[in-house]
């Protein structure tokens, strides 16, 4: 099936899940919502996209968008092979989109890293943890809101003394 | 009777249990590396034939802190990684000595992000620092020599022993 053909369906049977389709450097990207992007991929794994390249997710905080995160997923038909980009859309409020870990299992650890370094949560995702940063870490770091030079956690080690050795007079 | 006595006169040397050890100490040094980016592949030229650490009696490479008691550290440390290397110090028996190899260990270099240690002097006492991104082998031959002669200069009287007991 033609991938134009596979984007007008999917525009007829979520009208309201699809925020617009954009081309750039001839590949064509499909802007949705996030709560519909399990049945959404489900069609695009029906129609040949059978392989998840990546998973990732952008902060629009300082670059505007249809909202705060987007999650991207970047699929590819092994046997038209095709390109296409899907970006699912959260809110700052409530960054909580389906996973899409039972479609494709390599999902599984991405959505941890988006989970670990920009706070979006995956629901029904088998095991939603840090994978990354300590598990006692607070934040997440690739938000455009975090400071760049953390808030203080590489400073929180305790300090080891020297031992038996006291410091050398020569120094 | 003369004869021996010449002999034992050519044996004998004279010289202080402290010494003798710092000499054994400072001609046996056991590194155990830590590392964790560049800096730990360029430690493996510092062995190679090149620059051959066996030289200075440094060659047994272990990569058990428990029979370590030199700590080279080589690379940059993340916050994930500290609390690793901290146990890592305080398996190694004491005396012990520390080297903070390249610009990431000693300063954290040029990653001054939240999860990158900004040099491993704040948690660790560091003995010498090689400057470098990496460091040439020459430079960590120098450290160690650095190192050596610390070592020479310990004394069993510097070694806190509780008083109180």
């Amino acid at each position: 099936m033609p991938l134009e053909q596979t984007i007008s369906d999917i525009k007829e049977s979520f009208p309201k899940a699809v925020l617009g389709v954009t081309e750039y450097a001839g590949e064509q990207f499909v802007h949705i919502k996030g709560e519909s992007v399990l049945d959404i991929l489900e069609l695009f794994k029906n129609d040949g996209f059978d392989f998840l390249a990546d998973l990732t997710a952008v902060d629009n905080l300082t670059l505007g968008g249809f909202e705060r995160f987007a999650v991207v997923y970047h699929l590819l038909s092994h046997k038209s092979v095709m390109r296409i980009t899907i970006k699912a859309y959260v809110t700052e409020k409530n960054p909580t989109l389906p996973s899409v870990e039972s479609l494709w299992k390599t999902a599984d650890w991405q959505e941890r890293e988006v989970y670990d370094l920009f706070g979006i949560s995956f629901e029904d995702h088998p095991n939603l943890t840090r994978i990354m940063n300590p598990d006692t870490y607070d934040g997440h770091p690739l938000r455009k809101d975090y400071p760049r030079k953390g808030r203080t956690e590489r400073n929180d080690f305790p300090q080891v003394i020297r031992g038996i050795r006291k410091e050398n007079d020569s120094k | 009777m003369s004869l021996i006595k010449d002999d034992i006169k050519s044996n004998i040397l004279t010289t202080t249990i402290e010494s003798a050890v710092n000499w054994g100490r400072k001609n046996s040094l056991w590194p155990m590396p830590f590392g964790t980016a560049c800096c730990g592949i360029e430690f493996m030229a510092v062995l190679a034939a090149r620059t051959d650490i066996s030289r200075f009696g440094a060659e047994a490479i272990r990569f058990s802190p428990r029979q370590s008691d030199l700590l080279i550290v080589a690379g940059r440390i993340s916050i994930k990684m500290m609390p690793v290397l901290i146990r890592i110090y305080e398996q190694m028996p004491e005396p012990k000595w520390v080297v903070s190899m390249g610009a990431c260990a000693s300063t954290g270099g040029v990653f001054d992000t939240y999860s990158v240690i900004q040099g491993v002097d704040q948690f660790i006492p560091v003995d010498v620092y090689v400057p470098g991104c990496p460091p040439r082998p020459e430079g960590v031959v120098e450290s160690l020599l650095k190192i050596q002669e610390l070592v020479e200069k310990e004394k069993f009287s510097d070694y806190a022993v509780s008083d109180s007991k």
